[in-house]
C-alpha cells in the first residue's frame, strides 16, 4: 500500500520542465477552439442568412458576409408569417407553465425528500413519467381535449407543458432537497415554526438554485416544445416553434424568415443563461452546498 | 425552567428498535449528559424531547404536561446542533433573532435580547457577519446564542462541540459550563465524548444499546460502575479487566488470575459478594491504580506482582506501561522514569481498595 502510495503521489506531480508543460496546453486550446467553432459557426451562419438578400442564400461561393444587409427577413417572419403571435403565445404558455412546474415541483419535491411521501419508489415513478415516448400520450391528450374543449387554448398548453415538465423538475428538486442538510429546517421548528415556515424560510431559500436550475430548464423545455404544440394548437394558441413549419412551403424554404426567427427565438434562453448563470451552476451540482 | 420526566420510552425506526424502555428523571435546573457509543439512542432521545422525532411507545413530561402531542414550537426548548444548523441565507443577528420573530415578537424587544446574548458571549462585532464569513467557534457561539436569546424552559445540545479542534473543544466547554452556572436553566447535553461528559455534567446518562446503562454523578459512574461496559466507557485509557475465578479462604476472599493463577486478595469489607466460591469474575482495575512498586512490602489493599513490560506509551508526564497480568493484557500508570524500555521486569503494585469486581457472564457489578 505504502507502494501504491508513493507511486501515486510521484504521479500527481507536475511534470517539471517547460516543454512538457506547454504541449498539453496546446493542446488544449486546440481542442476548445475546435468545440467552440463547432458550436458557434451554424449559429454564425444562421445569423449571417437572416440579413442576407434571398439571392446570396446558396450562392456559390458561399457569401460570408452580406454587402448590402437587409431586415426584410426579420419583419416578414415576424409579421407576415405571425411570428410575433406565437412569441407572444410561447410567452404566455412557457412562463406559466414553468411557473407551475416550479410551485407544484418544489411542494412534491420537498414533501418526497422529507417525508418519503408514496414510500421508497413514488419519487422514481415520478421521473419515470418522463422515460414514456410523447408519442404514446399526444393521441389520447388531443382526443380529450377536442372534447373538452382545451383544443388549441392557452389554458390546455399550459396544463400539457406542466405535466410535461413536473417529472424533471421534481426530480431535480428532490435531490437538491435531499443534500440539504435536515438540521436547518429542524432548528427552525424548534426555534418556533410551524412545518410550513420552515419550508418557506428556510428550506425554500436555501433550495433556491436548485428551483432556479429546474425553472430554466422546464422554460426551455417548453419555449422549444415542438411536438405538442404541432398536435393541440391550430390556428389561436399556436406557439413559436409551430411557426417554422411554414418556411418549408411548396414554394422552397424561406431560409432568411427562418434564420430571423430562430435568432429573435434564442434571445430568452441567453438572457436566461446570462441571468441565472451562477444559480445553474449551483443548481446543477445537485446538493453540493454547505453553510 | 422545568424537569422532564420520562416513562417508557420506545422509539422504533421500522424494523430498527432505537430506543428500548427509557425511564428518566431530570430535575429543574440540572446539568444532564447523555453519554454512550454511536448509535446508542441518545441523540434520538434528544430529538424525541425537542419533539423532531414522534415517540413509538411511552411518555415524556416536561414541567407538569404530557408534550407527546405537542409541535417542537410549543415545547419551549431551545436546540444546538452538531453542524451548527445556522441559516447561511440570514446575517448573525437575524440568526440569532429568527425564533422571536418567528413568534412575533416585537422589534425593539428582539433587539434588546440579541443584544444581550451577544453581549454574553462575545459576539457583538460580528452581528452583520453571514455564517460562511465566521470560524468554526464563532459559528458554535451564534448557534448557542440563537438557543439562549429564547429564554426556554430546557436546552437541549447534540453533540455541539464534535466539529471543533482540540483547544477550541476546550474553550467551549468552559463556556458552556459558565453558561449553566449563570441561567442555570436544565441543560441536555449528548456527547459520545466522555471527557465532556465527566467535566459538564451534573449527572451522566450512560447508554448502550438503546438502554440506559446507569445513571449517577460522575464521580459515581467512574468510581461504583455498574456494570463493565460503564467502567470500560468511563477513564481513558480504558481501565483493565483481568479475568480469573472468585476463593474463599479463611475470612479472605480473592481473585485466582487466569493463566498464572497469582492470587489477588481483596481487601476485608468486600466480602458477602454472594457469589459462590469459584465462579468466574472479571476484575476491573484503572491504570492510575496499578502503580510502581515503593517500600517493601505493599501498603493494605495492595497486591505486588513482578511485571515485565510489553509496550510503553509515553504522555510526558506520565508513561502508560503495557504488561501481562495471567492470560489478560493490562495497563499501568507510572512515572516518566520508572521504566527505560520495554523488555524490563518491574515490581508493581495493584491498588484493590480501588478495582471493581463483576460477574464474568452478566457483566455486573459485584459489590
Amino acid at each position: 500500500m505504502g507502494a501504491a502510495l508513493a507511486k501515486r503521489t510521484l504521479a500527481a506531480k507536475p511534470p517539471t520542465s517547460k516543454r512538457r508543460r506547454r504541449r498539453p496546453q496546446i493542446g488544449r486550446f486546440v481542442f476548445l477552439g475546435a468545440f467552440i467553432l463547432f458550436v458557434l459557426a451554424p449559429l454564425y451562419w444562421m445569423f449571417i442568412t437572416s440579413i442576407k438578400p434571398s439571392d446570396d442564400y446558396l450562392a456559390v461561393p458561399p457569401v460570408w458576409f452580406p454587402s448590402q444587409p437587409t431586415l426584410v427577413h426579420y419583419t416578414a417572419a415576424l409579421f407576415a408569417y405571425r411570428g410575433i403571435q406565437g412569441i407572444v403565445n410561447s410567452l404566455i404558455i412557457s412562463i406559466a407553465a414553468t411557473a407551475l412546474s416550479a410551485l407544484i415541483g418544489t411542494l412534491m419535491a420537498y414533501s418526497l425528500a422529507r417525508f418519503e411521501t408514496g414510500g421508497k419508489h413514488l419519487a422514481f415513478w415520478v421521473l419515470s413519467q418522463r422515460f414514456l415516448p410523447p408519442i404514446a400520450v399526444v393521441l389520447p391528450i388531443f382526443l380529450i381535449y377536442r372534447t373538452v374543449g382545451l383544443h388549441d387554448t392557452h389554458f390546455g398548453m399550459i396544463i400539457a407543458y406542466t405535466t410535461l415538465t413536473l417529472p424533471v423538475s421534481v426530480w431535480m428538486m428532490y435531490a437538491y432537497f435531499k443534500g440539504m442538510p435536515r438540521s436547518m429546517e429542524d432548528a427552525a421548528l424548534v426555534d418556533g415554526c410551524t412545518r410550513w415556515q420552515a419550508f418557506w424560510r428556510v428550506a425554500v431559500p436555501l433550495a433556491a438554485p436548485g428551483i432556479v436550475a429546474a425553472a430554466v430548464f422546464a422554460f426551455i423545455a417548453c419555449w422549444t416544445e415542438f411536438f405538442f404544440a404541432l398536435l393541440l394548437t391550430s390556428r389561436s394558441a399556436f406557439t413559436l416553434p409551430t411557426v417554422f413549419r411554414a418556411f418549408l412551403g411548396f414554394q422552397g424554404a424561406q431560409y432568411g424568415e427562418a434564420s430571423a426567427l430562430a435568432i429573435v427565438s434564442l434571445a430568452p434562453s441567453i438572457a436566461l443563461g446570462v441571468l441565472a448563470q451562477r444559480h445553474l451552476v449551483r443548481g446543477l451540482t445537485l446538493g453540493a452546498m454547505r453553510g | 425552567m422545568a424537569e422532564v420526566k420520562i416513562r417508557g420510552l420506545h422509539k422504533r425506526f421500522g424494523a430498527i428498535d432505537a430506543l428500548r424502555g427509557i425511564d428518566l428523571d431530570i430535575e429543574d435546573g440540572e446539568f444532564t449528559v447523555l453519554v454512550g457509543p454511536s448509535g446508542c439512542g441518545k441523540s434520538t432521545l434528544l430529538r424525541l424531547i425537542a419533539g423532531l422525532e414522534e415517540v413509538s411507545d411511552g411518555e415524556i413530561s416536561i414541567g407538569s404536561e404530557v408534550v407527546n402531542e405537542i409541535r417542537p414550537r410549543d415545547r419551549d426548548v431551545a436546540m444546538v446542533f452538531q453542524d451548527y444548523a445556522l441559516y447561511p441565507h440570514m446575517t448573525v443577528e437575524k440568526n440569532i433573532g429568527f425564533g422571536l420573530r418567528a413568534r412575533k415578537m416585537p422589534q425593539p424587544e428582539i433587539d434588546e435580547r440579541v443584544n444581550r446574548a451577544s453581549a454574553m458571549l462575545g459576539i457583538e462585532h460580528l452581528r452583520g457577519r453571514y455564517p460562511r464569513q465566521l470560524s468554526g467557534g464563532q459559528r458554535q457561539r451564534v448557534a448557542i446564542g440563537r438557543a439562549i436569546v429564547r429564554d426556554p424552559q430546557i436546552f437541549l445540545f447534540d453533540e455541539p462541540l464534535s466539529n471543533l479542534d482540540a483547544q477550541l473543544r476546550d474553550e467551549m466547554r468552559w463556556e458552556i459550563k459558565r453558561l449553566h452556572r449563570e441561567i442555570s436553566t436544565t441543560m441536555i447535553y449528548v456527547t459520545h465524548d466522555q471527557i465532556e461528559a465527566m467535566t459538564l455534567a451534573d449527572r451522566i446518562v450512560l447508554m448502550r444499546d438503546g438502554i440506559i446503562e446507569q445513571v449517577g454523578s460522575p464521580a459515581a459512574l467512574f468510581e461504583r460502575p455498574a456494570t463493565r461496559f460503564v467502567a470500560g466507557f468511563l477513564g481513558s485509557p480504558k481501565m483493565s479487566f483481568i479475568s480469573g475465578r472468585l476463593v474463599r479462604s479463611g475470612g479472605e476472599i480473592a481473585v485466582a488470575v487466569d493463566g498464572d493463577g497469582a492470587a489477588m486478595v481483596l481487601p476485608v469489607g468486600r466480602d458477602g459478594l454472594g457469589v459462590s466460591d469459584g465462579a468466574r469474575v472479571l476484575l476491573g482495575i484503572r491504570p492510575e491504580h496499578i502503580n510502581r512498586a515503593n517500600g517493601v512490602s505493599p501498603p493494605a489493599g495492595m497486591a505486588r506482582i513482578n511485571a515485565t513490560i510489553e509496550l510503553l506509551q509515553p504522555t510526558g508526564s506520565r508513561t502508560f506501561a503495557t504488561f501481562r497480568l495471567g492470560d489478560t493484557s493490562a495497563l499501568a500508570e507510572l512515572q516518566a522514569h520508572d521504566v527505560s524500555a520495554p523488555g524490563e521486569t518491574i515490581a508493581l503494585d495493584v491498588n484493590l481498595n480501588r478495582a471493581s469486581l463483576f460477574d464474568e457472564a452478566t457483566e455486573r457489578a459485584l459489590s
